[in-house]
């Protein structure tokens, strides 16, 4: 376990502020507590000050996890997501999209969102942006990017894809064994 | 006459009674180890004299039991040895342990270790080799050997694919020589692992055909290699950073200044904001056409509701704009 380097936080909160903007900021300075970001085995992890100091004791060959795993640096130096982080990512949101009742099983299973399926999304939306995809109930269901700006979406028909699939909360339990 | 004699035996009994008895008695026998020349006393101590006269009870024990050990000592065959008379011990019973510590293993080489690792064992190669165009035994290795054959041989083939007018002579001996450089290298850094010194890398090696990370290697190498440990060795143009140049990487203490490190990341977002956004042309363009279409709405069918709205929208719109600097020129128009 260790503090993120400077490059890596850098491409850590790139890579964050695709979904939530500057309200990083608010996750750093939290006026309930000091939490922080370690880096163990590859993942970051977002937690706790007293925690970490507690998980610290531990060796690293035995410590699974701790606070919540936001993500991992692919072996490339990448960060990927993980749907883990989406309990942070959904308060802080800039740009949403929600699915219809029907679409919202294909969302969980992996595939990407459909026109047909897209209930409401995030006006000026742009392409490519960093979305987090809810359900009509308001229940975040997992994120991705957007396909399709907002305009763009209007004027397609309704077998294109307009949303990426990046991750969802089905994933807790086709990948049980890959999340921590 | 008899006073004489009388007093001799005085002085006698009076010398007599100096010494004692040579006979001493025990309830049980002590464990004489004549070897070690040791006797340990079996039996129990006199509590009531250690008490009262401590010390002398000790001193009259330990010299019935020396008297005891010499008794035995004196059972042994003697010899007498220029004058002295000298018994001989038997061997030892007690075991002793040893005096010094048990020595260390020899470190092992290099190829030792990797011998072990893999298996492999050396067969003992015999000192001399039956040589059959001699017709006699020669050397394994060293002086006059096999080995050395080729550097005393009078002439010597060119292979098919080599240059002609290359010295096959001066070849041989110069792959003699390195052959034996490398062993002493080879040698000495065992050495140096053995006792625990900073084994020195070899460097980089010449080859005929270096790969690309040989050259990078060369490359780094080279550049290092100057007075001021290549500090103004300037860099080619598009050179990227050389990796695993052997600097180690450091990183902050896991339970450090939790402020400094919030502080530090804020910064980096803070920065990261500055550097921020640049003109989206795709975006501004699709920005344009929205508002253009709009615009075309908008005349066709005006409504009056809407007004307000549009314009407070595009309020917020312009002090966006500006900020972001993006391009774009005549009326600009969003939708809420």
């Amino acid at each position: 376990m260790r503090p993120l380097t400077e490059e890596e936080t850098k491409t850590f909160f790139e890579k964050l502020s695709k979904y939530i903007g500057e309200n990083i900021k608010l996750l750093i300075d939290r006026p309930d507590g000091t939490y922080c970001f370690r880096l163990h085995k590859d993942r970051v992890y977002y937690v706790m000050e007293e925690t970490m100091k507690k998980a610290a004791n531990i060796s690293r060959e035995n410590l699974v996890s701790f606070g919540t795993c936001f993500g991992k640096f692919t072996k490339s130096g990448k960060f990927r997501l993980h749907i883990t982080a989406l309990d942070f990512l959904a308060p802080y949101a800039k740009y949403k999209i929600w699915v219809k009742p029907s679409a919202e099983q294909q969302f969980l299973y992996g595939h990407h969102v459909m026109k047909s399926g897209l209930g409401r999304i995030t006006e000026n939306t742009p392409q490519y942006q960093g979305v987090i995809v809810y359900s009509m109930s308001d229940l975040p269901l997992g994120f991705g990017v957007a396909a399709k700006s907002t305009e763009d979406c209007r004027r397609v028909d309704p077998m294109t894809v307009v949303t990426f699939h990046q991750a969802d909360i089905g994933e807790y339990i086709r990948s049980e064994d890959t999340l921590t | 006459m008899a006073d004489l004699v009388e007093s001799v035996l005085q002085k006698a009994a009076e010398k007599e009674s100096k010494y004692k008895s040579i006979e001493v008695h025990k309830d049980i026998d002590l464990d004489i180890d004549a070897g070690n020349l040791l006797a340990v006393d079996p039996n129990p101590l006199d509590a009531k004299k250690l008490r009262e006269k401590r010390d002398e009870y000790l001193i009259s024990l330990a010299r019935d039991n020396t008297q005891l050990l010499i008794n035995r000592i004196w059972e042994l065959p003697v010899e007498r040895v220029e004058g002295t008379i000298v018994a001989k011990l038997p061997a030892p019973k007690t075991i002793l342990p040893r005096e010094k510590p048990i020595p260390k293993p020899k470190p092992e080489t290099k190829w030792q270790q990797y011998a072990k690792l893999k298996g492999i064992q050396n067969k003992k190669k015999a000192r001399k080799v039956w040589d059959d165009e001699i017709k006699d035994w020669r050397p394994t290795w060293g002086y006059q050997s096999r080995v050395n054959d080729e550097l005393n041989e009078w002439v010597l083939e060119v292979p098919a694919n080599a240059d002609p007018y290359e010295d096959q002579f001066g070849k041989a001996k110069k792959a003699k020589t390195e052959r034996v450089a490398k062993n002493e290298l080879q040698r000495m850094r065992n050495i140096a692992r053995a006792s625990k010194l900073k084994v020195p890398g070899v460097g980089l090696t010449p080859t005929d055909t270096p790969s690309k990370d040989h050259l990078s290697k060369a490359l780094t190498l080279a550049k290092k290699s100057t007075a001021s440990v290549g500090k103004f060795t300037d860099s080619l143009p598009k050179e990227k950073p050389v990796k695993n140049t052997g600097k180690k990487r450091k990183f902050e203490p896991n339970v450090g200044d939790m402020s400094k490190e919030k502080s530090a990341q804020l910064d980096i977002l803070s920065k990261m904001a500055k550097a921020g956004p640049t003109v989206n042309v795709t975006k501004a363009m699709k920005q344009h056409m929205l508002e253009e279409e709009q615009q075309r709405q908008k005349t066709n069918s005006e409504r009056p509701k809407k007004a307000k709205s549009i314009k407070k929208s595009i309020k917020r719109k312009q002090g966006k704009d500006t900020k972001r600097g993006g391009g774009g020129k005549g009326k600009r128009r969003g939708r809420k």
